[in-house]
């Protein structure tokens, strides 16, 4: 490694109640690429707003090259060539990508000569991208190209990425990597925000790992195992969920030619679905953000009614039944959102415990509510699954993501379902609390229910599932064993690169 | 710098503190408003907020809380239901109205028919007349996703113009000589909604307790009321939960409605007596002010009920007594409101002071 770019030395930041960064010390050297690595909330978003001058340190200080560097915002920091592409796009889908790129600089060149740049910086990097697409017929990997290309234009010696392959399928993220790689060799340093250990092992030169703020340790990812900086980040060792060998009942939900428009705008309608699951059985289904997900959810809770044979439970259509009839039959579901579609942020946990455990818990009596039997539920599910709370009066909007999580999931297993269906259980939820719903899923399929498990995360797919299929745009794959899956396979079925398998690297 | 910081979770001290918070500061800036005006601002709060209660005329006064509080307090109750849901009914003036038209109908149909069943009929045709009435903008909403806000607030005026019509036309006394307005019920003793007309008490007092009571248990023991505060705080957790959106906005429309339109029946069947063109004095609209001065909360709704019959009992005593202006009594009642919604942020969040950092 060259010289060093960038140099951090005991960066803290502490907010109300909680230290975000205490004495973060790392340094980034030129063309290098640096993975950040932590669990949610282990204080990498504040560390790098910091660099990006989005947020003011306590204490500590920055050199850059060599000098003071000490951004007041993000445009100084654009200014001493560190640009930052976030998780989350700022991009309006009704203007084309010339615009929305003119938009975010401080002094745009004319169009065509916008424009032409754009395709220049696109042909060169491999993002191949037209610079008068409207962005709202863009999927999520070309929006990302978007940014990045924005962020290219002001030649950057220092690109910040944010979990960039969240939304991308296998194909889009090895091309980001190739353009990653390309970038580094020219000497721009990529700092690179990820808890996906795989990606790091193969993209990063150099490992920083945070635990709750502080740098636990570092490492060369590509001499260490995934284990290994799994633990480091973690802090204890991790378990592994176990998949006890089953027996495969008779089919208890099946979806037969299913067909639904989504309620909301710019959602994804759902085309034609077919898809069978039997008692005992894991089906995992996957795909990029958006192509579905939500409208499958609410599909089968009975939030979005369909023809009354489309959806069957164990031979009955149901498609018109409304959520608490299909609970009543076993049929239950965790939404994707926790706070406000799962669970309602103002409420206790005893009224969340009500919310969907009032039919198959006898929390009502001929519409009247038992309190006490709610709490005793809300108490049950608090103990089961390790959710840390004061307590059942607490608010649900004061539990922490993946608290909440464990609630919501333990709600639904705690019901013995016949049939549970849960949309990226997951999400946001620390290493050792996914192992734990991950097992509890695991369990209650063991234990004869048949469990549908929506997600983004083809690790976790991978590692719970039975049969694997992939949404894409509103249409599901046929099903295939797990075992013996390759990455290329889950990729195509997940709808490649969209639109871009001619891209190739120059 | 002072900067608004979410609170984890609702302070219950703050909830119960913020309404007394508001009195307290609206007597203090309704006291330099009057203090402008050139009254002694003591004086006029105490005239207001103590004189109807234990003053030297309050053997007069407290039945008036009664009379005014009741009606309040029963169209506020219905209000509550669908405020807390996310349903705005503002037009509950217009229910009011037509629950008073189709209750003293009722009545004076059977004129002079001496039976102990024609008040009980009434009281259905109030309540049918104001459910009937809600469930337009309700249908409305629920086939056509119109606004519920602008149609219950635009029938308001149209039953404005029904009373005119009734009074003139329909309902007109035939030995009125020719005067607008209805017989009065009060001289006809089957129809009269009177208990004891000295102390104030009519059935409309007392309805409005029972329907205190009844939203109190709705709310708190009943899956209906589980339902409507899950849609208030997250409509698609409610729906995730088996609320249908369409049967809870007529069930919210339809309660109000009725509950409005009973008051209506009880005002028109004892302290108004006939159906006039001025019947309506606007006690649709001050309920949407006592429903969310009590918090949406029924025994709050009861406290405020009484509070803003107080301001309305004590600020008429105010502008014949120190010849305060009507108006000034009104800034002083929206003043109430006012501050109320404003540290009712307070319940949400906490005040910090800050030094700048982000820019």
């Amino acid at each position: 490694m060259s010289e060093t770019l960038l140099s951090i030395r005991g960066l803290t930041k502490a907010y109300p109640g909680v230290v975000a960064n205490s004495d973060v010390s790392f340094d980034i050297g030129a063309g290098e690429v640096h993975a950040l690595l932590g669990e949610n909330g282990a204080g990498k978003s504040t560390l790098v707003k910091m660099i990006y001058g989005l947020v003011k340190p306590d204490s500590g200080a920055m050199t850059l090259r060599g000098a003071p560097y000490a951004p007041a915002e993000p445009r100084a920091a654009r200014a001493d060539g560190i640009a930052m592409v976030f998780q989350h796009f700022s991009l309006f889908d009704a203007l084309n990508v010339a615009e929305n790129i003119a938009l975010g600089m401080e002094n745009p060149p004319p169009m065509r000569d916008l424009a032409r740049r754009i395709r220049e910086v696109s042909e060169t990097y491999g993002l191949p991208l037209d610079p008068f697409r409207t962005v709202g017929d863009l999927s999520a990997g070309e929006r990302q190209r978007v940014e990045i290309i924005r962020c290219l234009l002001q030649d950057p010696k220092l690109l910040i990425m944010d979990e960039p392959t969240s939304v991308l399928t296998p194909q889009e993220v090895e091309i980001l990597f190739k353009t990653l790689t390309k970038l580094s060799a020219e000497g721009t340093a990529i700092l690179y925000i990820s808890h996906k250990l795989e990606e790091i092992r193969t993209l990063c030169d150099h490992a920083t790992v945070l635990r709750l703020g502080k740098v636990v340790g570092e490492c060369v990812p590509r001499e260490s195992t995934a284990r290994e900086m799994a633990e480091l980040m973690v802090g204890t060792t991790l378990q592994t969920p176990t998949r006890a060998g089953r027996e495969l009942g008779p089919v208890a939900l099946a979806l037969r030619g299913l067909s639904a428009a989504s309620p909301s705008q710019f959602g994804t309608s759902l085309k034609n679905v077919h898809l069978e699951v039997k008692q005992g059985e894991v089906l995992g289904i996957g795909g990029v953000a958006g192509n579905g997900q939500d409208e499958l959810l609410a599909v089968l809770s009975g939030e979005i009614p369909t023809d009354e044979g489309a959806v069957e439970l164990k031979g009955a259509g149901i498609g018109r039944l409304g959520p608490a009839e299909r609970r009543r039959l076993g049929l239950l579901t965790a939404p994707e959102e926790r706070l406000g579609h799962a669970a309602a942020p103002d409420m206790s946990l005893t009224e969340n415990a009500m919310l969907t455990g009032s039919v198959r818990e006898g929390l009502e009596r001929r519409g009247f509510l038992k309190w006490a039997a709610a709490q005793d539920f809300a108490e049950k599910i608090i103990k089961a699954f390790d959710v840390r709370t004061p307590g059942p009066d607490n608010a649900a909007r004061s539990l922490s993501g993946g608290n909440l999580q464990k609630f919501v999931i333990g709600r639904e297993v705690l019901q013995r379902p016949d049939v549970l269906v849960v949309n990226q259980p997951t999400w946001g939820v620390d290493a050792s609390a996914a192992a734990a719903i991950r097992q509890a899923l695991l369990d209650l399929a063991a234990s004869g229910a048949a469990v549908i498990c929506i997600s983004q995360d083809l690790d976790e797919l991978m590692e719970i599932a039975d049969r694997f299929a992939a949404l894409n745009e509103g249409r599901l794959s046929e099903p295939r064993p797990t075992t013996g899956l390759t990455v290329d396979e889950i990729g195509l079925m997940m709808g490649g690169a969209h639109g871009m398998e001619v891209a190739a690297v120059g | 710098m002072i900067v608004l910081e979410k609170r984890p979770q609702p302070s219950r001290a703050w909830s119960l503190a913020t309404p007394v918070l508001a009195v307290v500061a609206t007597m203090v800036f309704g006291g330099l408003l009057f203090a402008l005006l050139g009254k002694n601002p003591v004086e006029a709060i105490r005239t207001i907020f103590w004189d109807p209660l234990f003053g030297e005329f309050a053997f007069y006064y407290r039945p008036q809380l009664l009379v005014k509080g009741a009606p309040l307090v029963l169209i506020a109750i219905g209000l509550s239901l669908g405020f807390k849901a996310g349903i705005w009914n503002i037009g509950a003036e217009g229910q009011y109205i037509m629950g008073a038209i189709c209750g003293a109908a009722v009545g004076l149909a059977f004129y002079p028919l001496d039976a102990w069943y024609v008040f009980p009929l009434m009281v259905l045709g109030g309540a049918l007349g104001g459910w009937a009435w809600a469930m337009i903008p309700g249908i409305l909403k629920v086939r056509f996703g119109t606004n519920e806000i602008l149609v219950s607030l635009m029938l308001v005026y149209v039953a404005e113009q029904l009373l005119a019509s009734m009074s003139l036309g329909l309902l007109k006394n035939p030995e009125g000589f020719g005067f607008p307005g209805s017989r009065n019920l009060n001289d006809y003793p089957s129809a009269s909604s009177w208990i004891s007309q000295d102390l104030g008490m009519h059935w409309g007092v007392v309805a409005a307790f029972i329907a205190v009571i009844f939203a109190y248990v709705l709310l708190n023991r009943h899956m209906a009321g589980f339902h409507i505060r899950l849609t208030g705080d997250a409509p698609r957790a409610a729906r995730f939960a088996g609320v249908h959106p369409g049967r809870l906005i007529l069930f919210c429309l339809g309660v109000s409605g009725a509950l409005a339109g009973l008051a209506g029946l009880f005002e028109v069947a004892g302290p108004a007596g006939q159906i006039t063109i001025d019947f309506n004095t606007g006690y649709g609209f001050t309920a949407i002010i006592v429903a969310f001065l009590g918090r949406l909360h029924p025994v709050g709704i009861l406290l405020a009920g009484g509070l803003m019959a107080l301001t309305y009992i004590g600020g008429e005593a105010a502008q014949s007594q120190m010849a305060l202006p009507a108006a000034a009594i009104q800034v002083f009642q929206g003043m109430l409101l006012f501050f109320l919604l404003a540290l009712d942020l307070l319940t949400n969040y906490r005040l910090r002071l800050k030094t700048r950092e982000v820019a």
